[in-house]
């Protein structure tokens, strides 16, 4: 097997788990009971799902120009969103949405 | 290629329509401006959807390659105008449903008829 | 399989429009409307329109939602559920839709190369570029030269919308209670309590400041251009006084000196224009601008994206602080 070969083979599995993370992250934003939780699944497309997916796409660019670049757009991805996480779980604790101290409810709302 | 092309006006249609029926539908003036920009969205899908060229690449020449195939640039400046000409004028209709709010502390449609022909 | 791709992209902005116009709680329908807009944007690129997508990445999903939610918090958060009969509303919007999708069987083939759209004018644009202005970027070529007059008007209508944004909240509210309730951040403070956000953004506002000056001189050699540009000086300013509070944004650039960015650029687009008829030639032609016709296109294209790019930027941070301020008053 020559080396472009493999090297497609390992960028489309990349590809493919970033993919999964990132459903698997939009689900659990879907089926989660509360604000917190939810956040903390959507965290997953941020993160796991962009490292995935650019690293897969780097794979494919090679040793060019546009590598430096998509590490650059990583990075700035990898600053950025967690900040978003943040920014927005402060908001809701400032606004008065309480997290839940008892999991087996299933009310949306706390206020 | 044939279905793409057709599921490309089948949506600006679709989405056209949308926008169109915010903007006649719902008393709410700043659900009838959020339904103009989908509307104007929607005109400029339509224009995009024209300029592609099959097998071409944006028109953006490269060196020493003479005959490539580029999509058609005319109605790209066309849209990139408009689209900064439709957040001009929301940002004005925007900072006219502000002042009625002020005026008439409302802004559902049928409310603010109502309080004008007392 | 970019099929694929394009066909999901479309079927999810129809329904991402649906639930825009359905849902009643104001505030997600501005939020749904900026992920209409990126949706849109990669729409765009997909159809091989690079300069346009970023436009409506940077204008669409970026400024426009700032816009919508400055006024919506200065207006009501939840629509009114409505009685009105909506069966006639309904009943044409179907048969026009009808219409429009029986129109759209006699249209050219999707991407057909001999469309009546490829043929007279766009060939020219193309073959011609490298001989009167040798630029790269055919778009920025056709916008700044060739095409140079609606762009004048364009700017002029940024300017106008900026002045008439200024104009009506120049009018004081009059005597009405605040009712409202405040919210917990006093405003024009800012996101004090929130230390995160204010470290990152901070380390990030010098760098988006860069790619703005990187968009608006490579507007001739790759997507980007001045109103491309402008859009991301506003975003950085608006990111700026969103964390730092906005009277701290007006100490950094003052009324006046968005006032005489919102005038001077629209200026300096007419005075290039009209150098152009002193030194001999006709409004807006750029080859009389230097000894060599191809440099003076090059010299005309950079000032004249230099003054869409200060004028947008004016306009927008403009509106945008007609908007904060009249939440304090």
């Amino acid at each position: 097997m020559t080396m472009a070969l493999l090297v497609d083979i390992a960028s489309w599995v990349l590809l493919s788990l970033g993919g999964a993370f990132v459903f698997i992250g939009g689900l659990g934003a879907l089926r989660m009971p509360n604000l917190y939780a939810r956040i903390h699944a959507a965290s997953l497309t941020d993160t796991m799902g962009a490292m995935l997916v650019i690293a897969g796409i780097m794979l494919q660019a090679g040793a060019s120009l546009a590598t430096i670049k998509l590490a650059a757009i990583l990075l700035f991805l990898l600053l950025t969103s967690p900040t978003a996480s943040n920014a927005l779980a402060s908001a809701a604790l400032l606004a008065g949405v309480r997290p839940h101290r008892n999991v087996l409810s299933k009310s949306e709302h706390s206020k | 290629m044939e279905l793409l092309g057709l599921y490309h006006y089948w949506v600006f249609a679709v989405l056209l329509m949308i926008g169109f029926y915010a903007v006649i539908a719902k008393p709410n003036l700043f659900k009838k401006l959020i339904g103009l920009s989908i509307f104007q969205s929607a005109v400029f899908l339509l224009y995009i959807t024209m300029d592609k060229v099959e097998g071409g690449t944006a028109p953006i020449l490269k060196d020493g390659v003479s005959d490539a195939l580029y999509s058609n640039p005319l109605p790209q400046v066309l849209i990139l105008t408009a689209i900064v000409v439709g957040i001009a004028t929301a940002a004005l209709g925007l900072g006219i449903v502000v002042r009625i709010k002020e005026e008439y502390d409302t802004i559902e449609e049928h409310e603010i008829q109502e309080i004008d022909q007392q | 399989m970019t099929i694929l791709f394009g066909v999901f992209l479309l079927t999810l902005l129809v329904i991402t429009a649906l639930a825009i116009v359905r849902t009643s709680h104001l505030f997600a329908a501005v939020i749904l409307t900026s992920i209409f807009s990126l949706l849109m944007a990669a729409n765009f690129f997909l159809l091989d329109a690079a300069d346009v997508a970023l436009t409506e990445a940077a204008i669409g999903a970026g400024i426009s939602t700032v816009l919508f939610l400055g006024a919506l918090a200065l207006t009501a958060e939840h629509e009114r559920a409505t009685t009105v009969k909506r069966l006639l509303p309904l009943g044409v919007v179907a048969v026009t839709t009808l219409i429009m999708i029986y129109a759209t069987f006699d249209k050219p083939r999707f991407g057909d190369p001999e469309a009546p759209v490829h043929q007279h004018v766009a060939p020219w644009y193309i073959e011609k570029t490298p001989e009167y202005i040798d630029i790269p970027n055919v778009v920025t070529a056709v916008l700044g030269s060739f095409r140079g007059y609606d762009t004048f008007g364009e700017v002029f209508v940024v300017f106008t919308a900026g002045i008439g944004v200024m104009f009506l909240f120049s009018a004081r509210p009059g005597n009405r209670k605040d009712s409202r309730r405040r919210p917990t951040a006093e405003p024009g403070q800012g996101l004090r309590h929130y230390l995160v956000p204010r470290v990152v953004g901070r380390l990030l506002i010098p760098f988006i400041l860069l790619f703005g000056l990187y968009v608006q001189f490579h507007g001739e050699y790759g997507p980007g251009g001045g109103f491309q540009a402008g859009a991301i000086f506003a975003a950085a300013i608006i990111l700026y006084a969103l964390l730092e509070g906005e009277t701290q944004a007006l100490r950094v650039l003052p009324l006046r000196v968005l006032t005489g960015l919102v005038a001077g650029g629209a200026l300096l687009f007419g005075g290039v224009g009209v150098a152009g008829m002193l030194l001999g030639s006709s409004f807006l032609d750029y080859s009389v601008l230097s000894a060599d016709p191809v440099a003076g296109q090059h010299l005309g294209l950079l000032l004249i994206e230099a003054g869409v790019g200060i004028t947008v930027t004016g306009v927008l941070l403009s509106i945008f602080h007609a908007f904060a301020a009249r939440g304090r008053l």
